[in-house]
């Protein structure tokens, strides 16, 4: 008897769901939602978008970016990403290849059509603002989950739908942030909200993502995304379209030599 | 932008008229080859234009005669890109230029009229490109010294990148093994250099019906040239060989006046640079054969042929975030060498380059540059400074300003030293 006992306590503590619920702190929580939320994204192969960004400064004035990106998933290594630019029309044509990487600096070269020129520039400071938007280099790129620590903080509704609140810490230490709190839906693991706070533990900037839409029954992409700047008042709207899954691209055509003939 | 003049041939000089009308007459025979391709089920097309105007003044009495106080030019440009489903292209640029005052600096290009098809090989893939093409090499602020494919365009401003179209057939294999491609050019296009009127020249006026080649198929001679380029995780590499016509002239003085010649070169060149958190390490270096340097005997009327190296290596370094603004200021500092010395044919022999670029990052991508470019020989100095600004959707503005202060006589600079000025362009692009 005794020995069926502790067979069946065994047993117990090796069904992962329930020994990892017990043992499990804030922090594996989080790291777990987030490693979970990304998970749901990988598989995607390869995407192609359109991207318009509005921006507004603090007397409504608003100026307008579009962009259209290319992206392939990458074994063992973070996605390559390829950003066009169409507008504004100075820098039609300049385009901007980054190699993501998991743990080490990303790789990222401009190209400036005027010259023909690739540039290789540095990577270091991913707050840097994206085309003088509110949107940072740091949030355009793939947020690879070994760039942050996690702590799940709660659960709370988001509209319909319940939200994991966790708060992730950047690894590097130039980040422009020093903390941020993210919802993520519990269903279906899509990020609604993200707050943003800096070193001095002013709140920054929120982030709102609406509008999503499921692609190939199994990816969820957002149409829209607003990050407000508190301290300054600007806000910029990104809105997506024409995202398409599954085309021809291929790790040839995130290259230098692909990044001259990108248009 | 440094606004260094880039050698002597840049401050006297000639217009290719027969460059002109080739090129123009090329446009046709090209769009003719392309809308003769079959498969133009599914194309996609793309035309962008940009105009600019530009107007600069020159506060300082001419040093040479007949030169103006002022100038000013209308620019225009217009890219047509046809791509079909396959991925093949033809990208056409057609280009033109008026100056209200320098007749010499007006002039018609193409500056691209090439058919890009691409394909896999193995793991990697090839490439070629066919035609009119533009093709940049090099790493560095202060200069582009192992550039070398095209011929450099002469605009309003002397510090501008700006290059002629060659044309040329260029394939490109790549892969693990890093990237390599072969060229073969011909067609040589003369430098475009100043007239009369013009600032930025040297005392006498080039006879730019003059031109002379060292080999006997002048212009036609085929021109080869190769290079290696890999990325080593920080480290990007780049090594070339470039084996034909010079794009530099060599002033000759003949019974026709002074007269651009062409001689055979060979140079091999290395460009390297390693990118790590704020800091970017530069070098590019050459060496060249079969070139004249600026030493001339009168005994046979003629300048010395003189193999030389040159480099120029430095760092840049970035402070982002300055003053906790969104505002960035990278620190640049650049040495030039070329070991031919006071004979150099540019003004790079041994010089210093100290800059400081500001980018504010806003939305409409504010930056400042000031440079001071000095020379480890003598007192002579060039002092730039550029403020560019977006204006809206398709208004781009910047002004700059350049003075050579303290020019030594024995300086190649000597014959610019009261072309100070301050110019304001302004581009629309639709």
């Amino acid at each position: 008897m005794r020995m069926i006992l502790v067979l069946v306590a065994f047993a117990v503590a090796w069904i992962p769901g329930l020994s990892r619920v017990d043992a499990e702190t804030p922090e594996e929580k989080g790291l777990r939602i987030a490693t979970e939320a990304r998970e749901r994204q990988k598989g995607f192969g390869n995407f192609t978008a359109n991207m318009i960004m509005v921006l507004r400064n603090k007397r409504g004035e608003e100026s307008t970016r579009e962009v259209r990106i290319k992206v392939i998933e990458v074994e063992n290594d973070g996605d390559r990403t390829i950003f066009v630019f169409d507008r504004p029309r100075d820098v039609k044509g300049t385009a901007f290849l980054v190699h993501a990487h998991k743990e080490e600096a990303d790789d990222q070269w401009l190209y400036l059509p005027a010259l023909k020129r690739v540039k290789r520039i540095s990577s270091s400071y991913q707050s840097g603002s994206f085309m003088g938007s509110e949107f940072s280099y740091e949030y355009m790129g793939a947020s690879e989950i070994e760039k942050y620590t996690y702590r799940h903080l709660g659960d709370e509704p988001c509209g319909d739908l319940v939200c994991d609140v966790i708060e992730r810490f950047p690894t590097q230490e130039d980040s422009g942030y020093s903390r941020q709190v993210l919802w993520i839906d519990s269903a279906e693991q899509r990020t609604v909200k993200i707050e943003y706070y800096d070193r001095r533990e002013s709140h920054l900037k929120t982030l709102l993502v609406d509008s999503y839409n499921l692609y190939l029954d199994q990816f969820w992409r957002a149409g829209r995304m607003a990050m407000t700047n508190h301290l300054t008042g600007k806000s910029t709207d990104l809105n997506w379209s024409e995202y398409a899954f599954g085309t021809d691209l291929d790790l040839n055509d995130f290259t230098q030599t692909a990044l001259k003939r990108t248009r | 932008m440094i606004t260094v003049l880039r050698d002597n041939g840049n401050m006297t000089g000639s217009t290719a008229h027969r460059a002109k009308d080739v090129a123009i007459s090329a446009i046709p025979a090209i769009l003719a080859v392309f809308i003769a391709t079959p498969s133009l089920a599914e194309t996609f097309v793309e035309v962008f234009t940009r105009l600019s105007a530009e107007t600069r003044i020159y506060p300082d009495s001419a040093a040479h005669p007949g030169q103006r106080s002022h100038a000013s030019g209308l620019t225009g440009e217009t890219t047509i890109y046809v791509e079909d489903d396959e991925g093949r292209s033809i990208t056409v640029t057609p280009f033109y230029r008026y100056d209200a005052v320098d007749r010499e600096r007006t002039h018609a290009d193409l500056r691209d009229a090439y058919l890009l098809v691409y394909g896999e090989a193995g793991d990697g893939e090839w490439e070629l490109r066919l035609g009119f093409d533009r093709v940049f090499w090099g790493v560095t602020e202060s200069r582009s010294l192992v550039d070398i494919v095209n011929q450099t365009a002469l605009t309003g401003s002397p510090g501008d990148e700006t290059k002629l179209g060659q044309p040329m057939a260029h394939v490109t294999l790549s892969g693990e093994a890093g990237v390599f491609e072969a060229f073969a050019m011909t067609w040589h296009r003369p430098r475009t250099l100043p007239g009369r009127k013009g600032r930025l020249r040297g005392g006498m006026i080039v006879n730019n019906d003059g031109v002379s080649y060292e080999s006997g198929a002048e212009e036609w001679h085929v021109d080869l040239a190769g290079r290696y380029s890999n990325s080593f995780g920080p480290f990007d590499v780049g090594l070339s060989v470039f084996d034909g016509t010079s794009r530099d002239p060599t002033l000759l003085p003949t019974l026709k006046g002074l007269v651009p010649h062409y001689e055979q070169i060979r140079q091999f060149g290395l460009d390297a640079q390693y990118t790590s958190g704020p800091w970017l390490l530069k070098l590019e270096a050459i060496h060249r054969s079969g070139a004249r340097n600026n030493r001339f005997d009168p005994a046979n009327g003629r300048f010395e042929e003189e193999d030389y190296a040159a480099f120029v290596t430095g760092a840049e370094y970035t402070i982002w975030s300055l003053w906790d603004t969104d505002a960035d200021l990278s620190l640049i500092a650049e040495w030039n060498r070329d070991d031919r010395g006071r004979w150099a044919t540019n003004a790079f022999e041994n010089d210093l380059l100290l800059a400081a670029r500001i980018g504010l990052n806003d939305e409409m991508s504010t930056e400042f540059f000031i440079s001071v470019f000095s020379s480890l020989e003598d007192d002579s100095k060039v002092v730039s400074g550029e403020f560019k600004r977006r204006l809206d959707d398709n208004w781009f503005m910047s002004i700059e300003g350049t003075a050579y202060a303290d020019v030594a006589t024995s300086d190649i600079l000597y014959d610019v030293r009261r072309d100070s000025f301050i110019g304001l362009n302004l581009d629309y692009s639709f």
